[in-house]
């Protein structure tokens, strides 16, 4: 009796791992698939897509031709570099702006410190799109559109990071910064030889975090440029979908979406652990 | 440490900068765009102070188009999302066999491009001359008729955008809900396991009460990004969603600045502002029910 | 170099209580020290003496008084400039830098002539790392090293650059009893060797005892007495003083002295020449006791300890404070008493359950009940 009572729980349980693996390779195949898809699409000849009424799960034939019409039919190397140019500046000065910023509220003091990084934490409450509105007049207003400077400009602060590297930095122990100061050390040079080297894993996450947000950045870029010699990849995608390759040629319209998907692509592999690390401490997306 | 005060405020300095440049003078900009009656972006004059760009928005047909199809979003995607994440990330801790695997796949719609992919959506669920589409395929093998989804009826194009707002906000709330379940004490599963608690109550009495701080993390921040849904719709139905019917009112905020539409930052402003007070009141709500819901 | 504290003192301003008095942490501190010794800063936590160390090493400002290194007023000199060596508590090493990188770094902050190349500060830093012997581990990270050895690192970081002053912050505190005992030999040795002058801040009395030229006991910021360590232990200023030092801890009663003759409740104990009437606390250190049937002070015996060479006669009397009475006696004597113990199965022979105690004079101490000065002690 007792024993045919486990031989029954264990077949049962058997059985629910057996759902739960089946349930979570179905979502995997959802989530995989569009990827599989855009892959597929892109190295299957032009003439060969047109004529599947039904479309096929595989190709006989795979071409790169359809990357070579990518990158020569719009400037898609183009839209490339610029994304390259707008993600590295970007981060690059965002990082020199917030660290500062951060230092200064963990280990400084000042009058009004308080107070001040209260106003900074109930800034993190108003939404972009509240403020974009009249950033997209002054840039507008300087002379800054279809520039690099009025891409940048707006986004290189971001209160939730140096709030988020604040509290890392309060992480270390005061006595490292006695220490510090008893063997001679200024301020900076403490912030550059100790403080950054130890919160390096916060900081490269940061700068991760960033290059995504700059990488898939839509909305700004796409008020403040109409010159296509300064779109990011996302307006090329849009600016392809409603007129490059003549509408129909989706085979070539799905390499350009793989040449643009694949270095995020890439980053997120090497830096699998850090980036879900870094999102789950308090990223948000976009 | 006698110049603290003065060498602190150079640190901040480029930070207070850039955030006053372009998040506090905006803010208080964007209360006076939305007051001021016909303002005219090329002389920059207006004739009138008052609540008409209130009035106009609130009666403009797109607007209120625009704001059923946010509501709509936000009343189908929230929930759905969050209880599917909370089903998946509860079947990624009952396994251990190739439980990696699974979230790294799970986690990949969260870095990349939303518009990029978008399009392979487009393609999916889009019927053109050329082919009904791989989804209609599917449903012609079920025996069902072909829809377009893209440019046909309302119900098969708010599918498509629910269908991939889930997806693109599910990574992220997987990746929550799994560390938070990772987090709960084991001994509490043992002790009740030893008090003989069936795997239900397990779940209901003590692992439901020990996340749900952070599922009402998921959900208060999933209200927040839900209404401010834009470039999901761009991605699926292109630049003009008015004419696709599928606006959403950031869309529309964006539309009214820019654009083939644009040049009424006046309008936008009114717009972003009773767009920022429904997300407000809905927060300040959810946070009054969680504070009676939440159990620690 | 000769360090003299000159009415040094800090206050902290109450953040506890609203309008609460500011918390002096240091109070109006006059006391010198002599070039290469080692002073031992003792007193129990909270009582101000990191406070104390901070202000000499600069990372405090004092609110009063000046601080003077070798007769130069150094108060307003920020810590970077004071060339001190101070090692903490928890070491503060520089977790993402290997051994040599951490005892290199305060050199790498010189400046103008005293700046040197990498190969030098390499030299030095072997220098260093040779006198606490931890030459063979280099390149470790600090996260590879036991305490012992990264307090170590701590000492050579601190040394490396020839401090005029060397200020250890309770250095032996994380680490485990038999690598404290033979760290502070290590600590007394390398202060021999190079002769800086030492401040060593402890809450442990037998630490400071052992290794101190020089102790100063502190007690909310005050300082109680600055002596030599065995003159402090014979000679005692206050009740607060003779109670710190000492373990066992000295033992204390309540009582009175009338015509130069000593009561401890009604018991006679002995006779004080030269001591006022009046009521007094009464301290007898452990080793002041003597079994003797004949004593004047009667307790009952409530145990016995035999703790390797030390014996302890435990026993409670009503003029006493605290719990037990804790008497060591030498061997020669425990016997003695024990024998006699054992005879009558409890107590002495004729007075069963309790111990009669006669008192060496040179281990009593008399302190006056209200200020808790000392007003007696038989000098030798």
């Amino acid at each position: 009796m007792d024993k045919n009572n486990t031989v029954k729980k264990k077949k049962y349980i058997h059985v629910g791992a057996v759902i739960v693996y089946i349930l979570l390779s179905i979502w995997a195949i959802v989530v995989i698939f569009p990827f599989y898809w855009m892959l597929l699409t892109s190295v299957k000849s032009y003439a060969a897509y047109s004529t599947e009424y039904i479309p096929q799960f595989f190709t006989a034939a795979p071409t790169l031709d359809n990357y070579t019409e990518a990158f020569t039919a719009v400037p898609l190397a183009q839209y490339f570099l610029n994304t390259l140019i707008f993600t590295v500046l970007t981060t690059g000065i965002m990082m020199i702006v917030i660290i500062p910023a951060a230092f200064a509220f963990s280990r400084l003091e000042f009058r009004g410190k308080n107070l001040l990084f209260t106003l900074f934490l109930s800034l993190m409450m108003i939404p972009n799109e509240l403020v974009i509105i009249t950033n997209f007049q002054t840039i507008t207003d300087m002379g800054l559109r279809n520039t690099f400077t009025g891409l940048i400009l707006p986004s290189v602060t971001s209160v939730f990071y140096i709030y988020l590297l604040k509290e890392n930095f309060e992480q270390i122990p005061d006595e490292l910064y006695k220490a510090a100061k008893v063997d001679g050390t200024s301020d900076f040079k403490y912030l550059v030889k100790v403080m950054i080297p130890i919160c390096k894993p916060t900081v490269i996450t940061i700068m991760i975090l960033k290059v995504i947000e700059c990488w898939n950045s839509y909305v700004w870029p796409r008020l403040i440029t109409d010159d296509k010699a300064y779109f990011l990849v996302s307006n090329g995608i849009e600016e392809i979908r409603e007129n490059g390759f003549g509408r129909e040629n989706i085979p070539a319209m799905m390499a350009a979406v793989v040449v643009i998907s694949l270095p995020l692509i890439v980053i997120f592999i090497i830096f699998r652990k850090k980036i879900m690390e870094g999102v789950s401490s308090g990223g948000t997306k976009g | 440490m006698k110049n603290n005060g003065s060498k602190a405020w150079l640190y901040l300095l480029p930070a207070l900068l850039f955030l006053g440049a372009f998040m506090v003078y905006p803010l208080i900009d964007v209360l006076i765009y939305s007051v001021e009656e016909g303002y005219n972006s090329a002389s920059q004059s207006y004739y009138d102070v008052g609540l008409y760009n209130y009035s106009y928005v609130l009666h403009d047909p797109y607007f209120l188009q625009a704001l059923r199809n946010t509501f709509l979003l936000v009343i189908i995607t929230v929930p759905l999302s969050t209880g599917t994440a909370l089903l998946i990330s509860l079947g990624l801790s009952s396994i251990k066999k190739l439980r990696n695997l699974f979230q790294t796949i799970y986690f990949l719609p969260y870095v990349t491009n939303t518009l990029a992919v978008g399009l392979v959506f487009m393609i999916l669920f889009k019927k053109t001359a050329y082919t009904d589409g791989l989804v209609n395929v599917l449903i012609n093998l079920f025996g069902g008729e072909s829809v377009d989804f893209i440019d046909g009826p309302y119900w098969a194009k708010m599918f498509v955008l629910c269908f991939y707002t889930i997806w693109v906000v599910l990574p992220f709330k997987i990746l929550i809900l799994t560390s938070a379940l990772a987090s709960v004490n084991e001994t509490l599963y043992k002790a009740a396991r030893i008090d003989g608690t069936s795997k239900f109550r397990i779940f209901y009495k003590i692992t439901l009460p020990m996340i749900s701080p952070m599922i009402f993390y998921l959900v208060i921040t999933g209200f927040i990004g839900a209404f401010k849904a834009y470039s999901d719709a761009v991605a699926l139905f292109g630049t003009d969603l008015n004419a696709a019917g599928m606006n959403t009112i950031v869309g529309y905020v964006y539309d009214m600045l820019y654009g083939d539409s644009g040049g009424y930052p006046s309008y936008a402003s009114a717009a972003a502002l009773i767009l920022f007070v429904i997300v407000l009141t809905i927060t300040v709500i959810n946070l009054m029910i969680s504070r009676k819901n939440v159990h620690y | 170099m000769k360090i003299v504290l000159e009415n040094l003192t800090k206050r902290f301003p109450n953040r506890n209580k609203k309008g609460g008095a500011d918390v002096v942490a240091v109070d109006n501190f006059n006391f010198e020290i002599p070039d290469g010794k080692l002073i031992g800063l003792l007193g129990p936590s909270g009582c101000g003496k990191s406070t104390c160390l901070n202000l000499i090493s600069g990372l405090e400002t004092p609110t009063e008084g000046r601080i003077y290194f070798d007769g130069e007023d150094i108060t307003d000199l920020p810590a970077e400039n004071r060339g001190v060596g101070l090692v903490f508590q928890s070491y503060a090493l520089y977790p993402h830098l290997t051994v040599l990188r951490n005892i290199t770094f305060p050199l790498e902050n010189l400046k103008g002539e005293k700046k040197m190349n990498r190969h030098e500060m390499d030299e030095k830093a072997l220098e260093a790392a040779r006198l606490v012997q931890i030459d063979g581990l280099m390149e470790r990270k600090p996260n590879e090293l036991s305490g012992g050895q990264q307090q170590r690192v701590a000492i050579a970081r601190a040394l490396v650059k020839m401090p005029r002053v060397l200020l250890l912050d309770e250095p032996l505190s994380n680490l485990d009893a038999r690598l404290r005992l033979q760290t502070r030999e290590e600590i007394r040795r390398i202060q021999r060797e190079t002769g800086i002058t030492t401040i060593f801040v402890t809450h442990d009395q037998e630490e400071a005892m052992s290794i101190s030229d020089m102790i100063v006991v502190m007690k909310d910021g005050v300082i109680q007495q600055i002596d030599k360590p065995q003159n402090v232990y014979n000679d005692p200023k206050n009740l607060f003083v003779a109670k710190f030092l000492g373990t066992p801890a000295i033992n204390v009663f309540v009582g009175s002295v009338k015509a130069e003759r000593l009561y401890i409740g009604d018991d006679e104990v002995m006779t004080v020449s030269g001591a006022p009437d009046g009521n007094v606390y009464i301290g007898v250190r452990p080793e002041g006791f003597v079994p003797d049937d004949n004593g004047g002070l009667k307790c009952k015996l409530s145990g016995i300890e035999i703790m390797g060479r030390d014996t302890s006669i435990l026993s409670t009397h009503y003029a006493h404070e605290g719990d037990t009475i804790r008497a060591i006696v030498d061997s020669e004597e425990a016997t003695r008493f024990t024998e006699a113990n054992d005879a009558s199965g409890n107590g002495t022979a004729d007075k069963p359950g309790e111990v009669s105690f006669s008192l060496k004079p040179r281990k009593v101490y008399l302190f006056d009940r209200v200020t808790e000065e000392r007003v007696y002690c038989k000098t030798i």
